[in-house]
């Protein structure tokens, strides 16, 4: 039987989100096929890395991710600095980790303060995370939205228990959200429903359809993703089609095939700073593979790895 | 693939003998259709009926036996739709121009590089053994080396017909494949192949050059054929590894419909850039990929990639049942319950051992749900754990009579602690896992 090449035309497309201001924008998503198979459908937009930077840092990370900020590890804005004119970081995500309340508890304002401080050093767009402290982020990213009106910042997470709030602060100071929701197709489109009912329009809305790492529930999300990449496509489900974004970093980082020395565990390999680099790219990959626009990630030499798979599926 | 019930009744006898143990034709027919009864049960049915049914019932990619690994099979673009099936084989490259101690360096790795997860043995599968000196004496002799120094299956490579004959000689009998043959020596590989026991790679430049020359070599009596359709990097490859699968799966070619190879080692001489090029491999489609080492520190993150793309949706990992030691747990370290869903004790197991507290962790089964699920479903309850928690052991290795149950279930704790009595006493953990830690340290 001659072969022929097949190609899939769907109905509908993914939509466009926009985040930063000015010269420095950057927009993700719009694209009419499923990943990379830009022999289907139009790929406007490449995907995005975002690197991370914390504003404090868990004693417990293993040392060969700390190797690449350790002079700036203390000070966020040196190290977001340090991801855009070091590491080429082509946007910086704030990690809002002193604000939990079980922890260092710092309040709104401060958090608010190093937003401004942050957006007056680099020249990237800034997404903005909190603690993961349902009701504590929604006082503080509200206070980070008002402070920072008009700056087209990502915000986020918003989840069902806080995204009135969250919400409600983008849309009065113009910036846009992250929709999380647990691994679920139907719970993704609920909370896009949700938000953008409260008057955000679809375009500055991005889902985070709960990210697991490598090994931890990777396929989980994978499927959740492909699922969502086909609903918005294939049916044309206009309250699927806003973009994704995972936030990665934090996830691999922590699995004990990255946290362990080979003295603990010497089955996994005396390289550990090979094993957490490729644990993280490898998830990273799996991510864009079902659907990713936006990648939150850590490692430097992880970035660089994956931004390559980028380019050179994208050429 | 997939005749109906009353399209296999037509080919049968229709004498309703009942030999084969259904009641009538039509009964077998329907249990045929179904995929629970054999076409060979039924004594009478004719030559032509049982080609014609064996031709509709092959699958749409042929699985691919090399050594003890199969490959192929699959029958979805996207794991939700159903599963995939076969996961990906790993092979590792050794040439007849490396020195012993390289070679032994690298068929040692492919023995030894193992990891326990979930009760299974995770490993590398496949042995490519490349004839890069042009000599057939040379390679033979790396053949036969490789026979007494591995149990993995062999894929031989050469592009000189005497060589590769000569190590399908020498492995005869252990179902080893052979790289490749082309449009050109297609016929005389097959050949090869057929006298030796051996599967064959139909090579080309492109997937429309490989659909070409397939048919001649099932026509010449090798049905196992493995594709390379002649990527040279990761763009390539995903573009022809989409296309070969919607050609198998979509446009039922029979040319194209057998599992694929990719020689990734080939692709790039960066140790890491090869980790990537293999992630994507396994997501999307290779049935093999052939790689420079097995080294310990890309093998884990890729070897539990493939068991996570590949694991089946509907039904989740589970673990065994029973006491899991953390961080070395003596007499007075804690207790903590949980179910046997491997997510939940693979993340609840990591935020103990980042706890550095030493701990025992108690695994029940509940057929592989959630603390929740388990819950609702009335399995992870009061009068069904106290039991488990009597029978596990776990009273004979510690010295005090306290037990941890997950925060989501704090609702049994009363009518758990009154049906385990005195023995016990039943302690409220956090609800989530990321809060495990903190709690520890607490204690």
């Amino acid at each position: 039987m001659a072969f022929s090449a097949q190609t899939e035309k769907y109905s509908g497309k993914m939509g466009t989100l926009t985040f930063g201001s000015g010269d420095q924008a950057l927009t993700v998503g719009g694209q009419a096929s499923m990943p990379f198979a830009a022999f289907d459908g139009d790929l406007p937009n490449k995907a995005v890395i975002a690197m991370e930077v914390y504003d404090v840092v868990n004693p417990e990370w293993p040392a060969a991710v700390v190797e690449p900020f350790k002079d700036v590890i203390n000070d966020p804005v040196a190290w977001a600095k340090k991801n855009v004119e070091e590491y080429g970081a082509k946007a910086i995500c704030l990690q809002l980790a002193s604000t939990d309340p079980n922890g260092e508890d710092k309040d709104a304002a401060y958090a608010a303060d190093l937003v401004s401080k942050m957006l007056a050093a680099i020249s990237v767009p800034l997404i903005v995370w909190g603690s993961g402290a349902v009701e504590k982020d929604a006082e503080v990213l509200a206070k980070v939205c008002e402070v920072n009106e008009g700056k087209n910042l990502l915000i986020g997470p918003a989840v069902e228990e806080n995204y009135k709030k969250i919400a409600a602060a983008a849309l009065g100071y113009g910036h846009a959200v992250v929709s999380q929701s647990p691994i679920d197709v139907n719970m993704a489109k609920q909370m896009n429903i949700l938000i953008n009912n409260l008057g955000l329009p679809m375009d500055k809305i991005i889902m985070e359809p709960s990210t697991a790492a490598l090994g931890y529930g990777v396929e989980y999300s994978y499927s959740v993703m492909e699922r969502i990449s086909l609903a918005a496509l294939a049916q044309n489900d206009e309250k699927m089609q806003c973009p994704m974004i995972n936030d990665l970093g934090k996830e691999c980082w922590k699995a004990r095939e990255v946290m362990l020395s080979d003295k603990e565990e010497p089955g996994f390999g005396p390289d550990q700073e090979k094993r957490g680099v490729l644990w993280e790219a490898m998830t990273a990959v799996d991510m864009l593979l079902a659907g990713s626009n936006l990648l939150i990630m850590r490692s430097p030499k992880a970035v660089k790895l994956v931004e390559e798979c980028i380019n050179e599926l994208s050429a | 693939m997939g005749l109906t019930g009353i399209q296999i009744f037509k080919l049968l006898p229709k004498t309703n003998c009942k030999e084969c143990g259904s009641p009538t034709c039509l009964a077998f027919a329907m249990a045929l259709a179904g995929g629970k009864a054999e076409l060979d049960k039924c004594p009478y049915v004719s030559d032509e009926a049982k080609a014609t049914l064996s031709e509709a019932s092959a699958p749409p990619i042929r699985g691919v036996q090399i050594g003890d690994k199969k490959v192929g099979e699959e029958l979805v673009f996207y794991r939700h739709e159903k599963t995939f099936i076969n996961p990906t084989a790993i092979a590792c490259l050794v040439t007849d121009e490396m020195d012993d101690a390289e070679v032994d360096a690298k068929i040692n790795n492919l023995n030894t590089v193992t990891f326990e997860r979930v009760g299974l043995t995770l490993s590398a599968d496949l042995l490519a053994i490349r004839n890069s000196s042009g000599d057939a004496g040379k390679f033979e002799a790396l053949v036969n080396k490789a026979l007494g120094a591995t149990e993995k299956g062999l894929i031989l490579m050469s592009d000189n017909l005497d060589a590769l004959e000569a190590g399908a000689k020498a492995a005869n009998g252990k179902g080893a494949l052979l790289y490749a043959a082309t449009a050109d020596n297609c016929e005389k590989v097959a050949e090869i192949a057929k006298a030796n026991g051996a599967s064959v790679v139909a090579k080309g430049a492109s997937v429309e050059e490989v659909s070409n020359f397939t048919g001649k070599i099932v026509a010449a009596g090798v049905k196992d054929v493995v594709l390379d359709t002649g990527a040279t990097d990761l763009k390539s490859m995903f573009y022809n590894e989409n296309q070969v699968r919607r050609a198998a799966l979509k446009a039922k070619n029979r040319d194209l419909g057998f599992p694929t190879i990719e020689v990734i080692c080939d692709m790039t001489d960066d140790p890491y850039k090869e980790a990537m090029l293999a992630n994507v491999a396994i997501a999307k489609y290779a049935g093999i990929i052939v790689m420079s080492d097995i080294d310990k520190e890309r093998m884990l993150p890729l070897l539990v990639q493939r068991l996570n793309i590949y694991t089946d949706p509907q039904r989740p990992m589970v673990m065994d049942e029973g006491i899991y030691e953390i961080n070395k747990p003596g007499p007075d370290s804690p207790v903590i319950i949980t179910t046997n869903f491997a997510l939940t004790y693979f993340i609840v197991a990591a935020e103990i051992e980042a706890s550095r507290v030493p701990t025992w962790l108690l695994i029940m089964d509940v057929e592989g749900m959630s603390v929740l699920t388990a819950w609702s479903a009335g399995k992870f309850v009061a009068d069904a754990m106290a039991p488990f928690v009597v029978k596990s052991g776990m009273k004979e290795k510690i010295n005090h009579n306290k037990i941890i149950i997950p925060g989501y279930v704090a609702q049994i704790s009363g009518e758990f602690q009154e049906e385990l009595g005195t023995d016990w006493e039943v302690i409220i953990g956090t609800r989530e896992a990321s809060d495990l830690p903190a709690f520890l340290k607490g204690l």
